[in-house]
């Protein structure tokens, strides 16, 4: 093996702690981190909503969250492209290309995802809890955080789940990000643009790092499942 | 149809005026009117289907009447607090501690004082060295325990009970009974169900019984279990010892 194959040169690049490299991982982290933790503020709570309170179109509201569970990351980037851009009902605040930018790009992405598995994990929960829940004197309002905590390590594999999606698209973040050096590159645009450019050692790297994560993530996902079937069921 | 409670209930705690039940054209529950008394041990009784479960719902305020409504015993005193123990307890997924915590929290109890009321009510039901369990990896008799003991602690004037030892071993369903009694000693009116003729025998002062979603009689319970007012119970009570009597005809009394 030369030294100066792709995969030795990642691997130094991650062992060397290179800048680069981890100014890259940090600003993916806090990226989608936020558009987690925003998704998950509005998500938990509207997906309990709509799982306890009946409202004309509740149907349609059901089938339109599912449906937007796939909604292409590039649509999404779209969407937000239009609305910041300078001509955008949003475009006065100047976010486009910026790293706000892709936090709500990213926001839209998760959000259908924790609120439609809330949703189908509260409504499953609620159908089990509701006599004694009435019984003790709970209202509809009052059930929603018994619910929620109740329901913690389903809704933990939701927004596990979210933070999958977020972590692992480029579409969106390349449109409304720009993949720009320093500013707005995260690890799926630069594995996406480098590999192209040549950077064969750096995409390789990302690469790696993505994986780990995603695995971890998933893994952590696996045996919170384990533990609801084992201790609560 | 002899509907009227027995002897004249003393102290109505909560009465049941005209009430109905009604889905997709049936008649669960015909126009009904029960009164409650404070204190005694209620026993419904009656075949599968009666609308024994209904009733207790209804009561309860878990099912809204499609007529008639459900008062308070002295007029207008308001309904005395109440609770339901269900014949599967219906556990949060919590310690045991926190499900009578919630409970509490539910009903308006300050935070402070919340953890010493629960841990008396554990203490009461022998279930203090499980506090700090999963309630839900209890076995089925402490399940049952913990609902009761939950339901203690909310200090009930009325505790209505759903075949609460139908699915629980002898030595539970002991402790049931033993629950049930201590509830009545400290002033709480016992409602309940049951499948089991010893258990009604053994507990009931005074018995409904249900046939068809209709109130058949309300007897004081040593007159029902010698001569019930009707043919429906007596062949209900014989039924129950006797098994190849047929299902009671409601309507041939
Ligand atoms: N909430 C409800 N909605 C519709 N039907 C009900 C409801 N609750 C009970 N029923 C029906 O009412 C009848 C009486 O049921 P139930 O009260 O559970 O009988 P039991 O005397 O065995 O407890 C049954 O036919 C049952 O299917
Ligand atoms: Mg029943």
């Amino acid at each position: 093996m030369n030294s100066h194959d792709p995969f030795t040169l990642a691997l130094s690049l991650i062992l060397s702690g290179d800048p680069g490299l981890f100014g890259i991982i940090h600003l993916s982290l806090q990226v989608s981190l936020s558009a987690v933790f925003v998704a998950s503020l509005i998500g938990l709570p509207l997906g309990a909503a709509i799982a306890l309170f009946r409202f004309p179109g509740r149907g349609l509201v059901i089938t339109l969250l599912n449906a937007l569970m796939g909604l292409p990351p590039v649509v999404a980037g779209l969407l937000v492209y239009l609305s910041l851009s300078r001509a955008g009902p949003l475009g006065q605040f100047g976010l486009l290309f910026t790293p706000t930018a892709m936090v709500i790009a990213q926001t839209l992405l998760v959000l259908p995802i924790i609120a439609a598995l809330t949703r189908q994990a509260i409504e499953d929960l609620w159908e089990e809890y509701r006599e004694q829940l009435q019984s003790m004197g709970s209202g509809r309002v009052r059930a929603i955080p018994t619910l929620l905590w109740d329901a913690r390590i389903t809704l933990t594999t939701a927004v596990l789940a979210g933070f999958g999606r977020a972590s692992a698209e480029v579409g969106a973040v390349l449109i409304v990000g720009g993949n720009i050096e320093g500013v707005t590159r995260v690890m799926t645009t630069a594995i996406a643009l480098e590999t192209s450019k040549g950077d064969l050692a750096l995409a390789l790297a990302l690469g790696l790092v993505l994986l780990t994560l995603v695995a971890a993530v998933n893994a952590t996902a696996y045996l919170l499942g384990q533990m609801s079937r084992s201790r609560m069921q | 149809m002899s509907q009227m409670p027995p002897a004249g209930v003393k102290n109505p705690l909560l009465e049941l005026r005209d009430v109905s039940f009604v889905r997709s054209g049936k008649e669960l529950l015909a126009r009904t009117n029960l009164t409650l008394g404070s204190g005694g041990r209620t026993v419904i009784m009656g075949p599968n289907g009666a609308g024994k479960s209904l009733l207790m719902r209804l009561a309860h305020g878990l099912l809204k009447p499609s007529q008639g409504t459900i008062v308070a015993g002295g007029n207008g005193s308001p309904l005395p607090r109440q609770a339901m123990v269900f014949q599967r307890p219906v556990l949060l997924r919590r310690s045991t501690i926190a499900n009578v915590t919630h409970a509490l929290a539910l009903n308006g109890v300050p935070r402070r004082l919340r953890r010493d009321q629960a841990e008396q009510a554990l203490e009461r039901f022998g279930l203090a060295d499980l506090a700090q369990r999963p309630a839900r990896i209890l076995s089925g008799g402490e399940q049952q325990r913990l609902a009761l003991a939950r339901a203690w602690a909310l200090e009930p004037g009325i505790l209505f009970l759903d075949e609460p030892s139908a699915a629980l071993d002898p030595a539970a369903t002991k402790a049931v009974e033993d629950a049930v009694n201590a509830f009545h000693a400290n002033g709480t009116k016992i409602v309940m169900t049951t499948h089991d003729l010893g258990q009604a025998r053994r507990l009931a002062d005074d018995v409904v019984f249900m046939c068809c979603g209709r109130i058949m009689e309300h007897t004081a319970a040593a007159r029902f279990f010698k001569a019930p007012a009707t043919a429906a119970a007596a062949t209900f009570l014989r039924g129950e010892l006797v098994l190849d009597v047929p299902a009671p005809s409601c309507f041939t009394h």
